[in-house]
């Protein structure tokens, strides 16, 4: 699994590129579904929603003003948290309000605010600065908790009544789990508590270093340690996510669990240096490396071969290959000994068993295996054609392969034409996407071949692409690294489908299973 | 492996041999086919992981190619009449070419039918060859949502009820689900499973089994060949 997701980081570690839409945001609470859209808000008030997590447009309603709010969905209740005071200017007093709606939908009849006052504050004196507040409610003991703090003194701890959103033992005063960060978030994973929170500068567009950075504890109280021992309280830290190819300074951690194992992180970058330097919105998938959570990148195009990792074989058109530099002749064959053992059962080169060691070089590197005699133009058997072998040139091998639509199956990897998929993102309106991604249409390199889903519900590669949904697909990638991909749609049904590996050499769809690798996909550059 | 197990047959297969070896040339030691055995009941029920373990196998036709076209091209070959329809019963003979085939039914003792020791017990040869291959699977209800699931040494092509459904091709060894069908419908009764293997060189065998709508194999399911020759 580990080589896996090192092979996935590496092979797509290219800059990520945010949302698409309207997207300016900075400070982003989590982002949450309800009644249908995602809704996502920000410091000032106000925010952004989406019907499918890609396509983001202004008009999310968040009263308070306030910077940096957070939000968490409890029974009927979508509870919001927001700080005022404490920016700026050595200010540092400052107030952690708390305020719920059944609905952030503003037609809806439900569609109602109450506010249930202050739940923490900073005297401006005192080493806190009560802003930024993020939830978390304990998996596993249905608690709530409350975290905040933003660089002067530490991030804090408190606790809140699930029913009533007030905190509960206001008397008490608030636990201490780090220092020197802000915008802190909690999240829970296999049995560890994870203090996400973000270090060094914001605010200052592309000049901003900051980073997100993580400790992890086996209590909810701490203490949090980075993966080198060192505590948050000390500044400890290990690097979530930092700033990459063109986008500068992500900040302010959210979990978008999506279920079945694939989790996101919404997050802001400082300065979108291709959206003019402007802080946006991302969504980003969360994976798991060693006990700790690793950044994921969404897709971007590009060709690949698509491998699964129940049985290492890749997905390929299902048309005859041919050897990258062409077919050699080979000899041996025949006989009970092995695989193309025994002598004189010759196929192809027909050299004697003495021959074939001759063609080696004097060599022993085959002795007592005279079977695999034969081919080698004078270069042996192992000695190659000579020069670099250039790739194939699909115009060329395409020729022999069926005009009309052609299944899909697996095979070793060879380098094959029909083995490397070209994934192109597309992001017109009637595409749409899902939360982090447009939708992504995958042909056989160098052709207009498009894999899509058939009548039958069996996967098919049909001639060009026409848009259906049928040929649309997305890419989630999972917390080993691989990725799970589905359709848009399948013909004839409602059921959300995965590409899954139902053999060594055969590909459909099925339901997802996070338990299996089944459905799970290595994207290797060919 | 294959080496030992046919110089040191066990008890068990002193029986196949005996059945296995009525081609044997005056003379030459008969090799024992110590892993199949002539069956000895009407029907068979699949093993409990569901493999299909009773099959009627035409000695091997020589042929030549194990890339898509050349198997393709090999099976699609007209070789004995209604050899895609038939359903041929135990020391039933078909003239191909200028020679007289035989159909053998056997039980296997593995989850694979060894076709290396079918034909090397038959005196018959192993390597550029093709194995006709049928079985009849008895299903207690219909099916839907299932598939057939096979592995094969070396190439093969397989059908259901008459319909092609697998087609694996290249120099393979058999692995459990290596080729697996669409989604198939097996009707209530009896429901024909033909395959044609073609062989480059050495070991050559085949396993089979259906798996359910959740890829779990099915396992109630008997087989038949019909009555065994005299």
């Amino acid at each position: 699994m580990k080589s896996v997701l090192l092979a996935g980081m590496l092979l797509l570690s290219y800059s990520a590129v945010a949302l698409d839409g309207q997207i300016g945001i900075h400070d982003p609470s989590t982002v949450i579904a309800c009644d249908g859209k995602y809704y996502v808000f920000g410091t000032g008030g106000g925010g952004l929603m989406s019907t499918d997590g890609w396509n983001w447009t202004g008009g999310a309603v968040r009263p308070g003003g306030g910077v940096a709010p957070d939000v968490i969905h409890l029974g009927d209740r979508f509870y919001v948290s927001y700080a005022t005071g404490g920016t700026g200017g050595g200010e540092h007093s400052a107030d952690v309000h708390m305020m719920w709606n059944k609905t952030f939908d503003t037609n809806s009849p439900d569609y109602k605010w109450e506010d249930c006052g202050v739940v923490a504050s900073s005297d401006g004196v005192e080493d806190c600065n009560a802003i930024d507040p993020g939830f978390f409610l304990d998996p596993g003991t249905g608690r709530l908790w409350l975290t905040y703090g933003s660089y002067f003194g530490y991030i804090r701890l408190i606790e809140l009544d699930p029913k009533t959103g007030k905190r509960i033992h206001p008397e008490e005063p608030p636990l201490n789990l780090a220092i020197n960060c802000e915008a802190s978030d909690m999240i829970y994973h296999d049995g560890w508590y994870y203090l996400l929170a973000d270090h060094d500068s914001c605010c200052d567009g592309a000049n901003s270093g900051y980073n997100i950075r993580v400790g992890r504890a086996r209590a909810v109280t701490g203490p949090f340690l980075d993966n080198m021992g060192v505590d948050m309280m000390l500044g400890g830290g290990k690097l979530f996510v930092g700033s990459e190819g063109r986008v500068v300074g992500p900040g302010h951690f959210g979990l978008l669990d999506l279920g079945e194992g694939v989790q996101k992180f919404s997050c802001h970058y400082e300065a979108d240096l291709d959206r003019g330097g402007a802080s946006v919105l991302d969504l980003r998938p969360v994976l798991w490396r060693d006990g700790w959570p690793v950044a994921g990148d969404n897709l971007k195009d590009g060709t690949f071969e698509i491998e699964s990792a129940r049985t290492g074989t890749a997905l390929e058109l299902a048309v005859e290959g041919v050897p990258v530099g062409g077919r050699r002749a080979r000899g041996g064959g025949g006989g009970p000994g092995g695989r193309r053992g025994g002598p004189g059962a010759a196929r192809g080169g027909g050299e004697t068993n003495a021959a074939a060691q001759a063609t080696l070089g004097g060599t022993n590197a085959v002795g007592g295996r005279g079977s695999r005699g034969g081919g080698g133009g004078g270069r042996g058997l192992f000695g190659g054609q000579g020069g670099v072998i250039p790739p194939q040139d699909v115009a060329v091998v395409s020729t022999n392969w069926p005009a009309g639509n052609v299944d899909v199956r697996m095979a070793n990897y060879m380098d094959q034409a029909q083995q490397k998929w070209t994934l192109t993102a597309v992001t017109n309106a009637s595409a749409s996407g899902y939360p982090g991604s447009p939708y992504f249409k995958l042909t056989i390199a160098g052709t207009d071949r498009v894999l899509a889903v058939g009548d039958d519900a069996e996967l098919v590669v049909l001639p060009g692409y026409t848009g259906g949904p049928e040929q649309l697909w997305r890419f989630d990638q999972l917390a080993d690294g691989t990725w799970r991909i589905m359709p848009k749609a399948v013909p004839n049904s409602s059921a959300a489908l995965a590409l899954s590996a139902v053999g060594s050499s055969f590909a459909t769809l099925a339901k997802f299973d996070p338990a299996s690798d089944k459905q799970r996909w290595a994207l290797k550059a060919p | 492996m294959t080496t030992l197990r046919l110089l040191l047959p066990p008890a068990a297969a002193l029986l196949a041999a005996a059945v296995l070896t009525a081609a044997a040339a005056p003379g030459d030691a008969p090799h024992a086919a110590v892993t199949l055995a002539r069956p000895a009941t009407p029907t068979k029920a699949a093993s409990p992981d569901g493999f299909l373990q009773r099959w009627l196998i035409l000695e091997p036709i020589h042929v030549t190619g194990l890339t898509d076209s050349a198997v393709q091209s090999e099976v699609k070959a007209n070789y004995f009449p209604d050899q895609f329809t038939v359903i041929p019963h135990d020391g039933d003979k078909v003239q191909v070419g200028a020679g007289e085939l035989t159909w053998h039914a056997v039980d296997t003792l593995d989850y694979n039918v060894n076709l290396f020791h079918y034909a090397a017990a038959l005196h018959k040869p192993t390597s550029d060859v093709l194995f006709w291959i049928v079985t009849t699977v008895n299903c207690p209800a219909e099916m839907s949502g299932v598939r057939l699931a096979i592995g094969s040494n070396a190439a093969s092509v397989w059908w259901v009820n008459g319909r092609e459904v697998i087609g694996i091709y290249g120099d393979r060894q058999t692995v459990v689900d290596d080729g697996v069908s669409k989604r198939l419908t097996l009707k209530q009764g009896p429901n024909v499973v033909r395959c044609a293997v073609v062989n480059g060189g050495g070991a050559t065998d085949f396993c089979a089994r259906f798996l359910d709508v959740d890829d779990k194999p099915i396992t109630n399911l008997t087989l038949s060949v019909g009555e065994l020759a005299p």
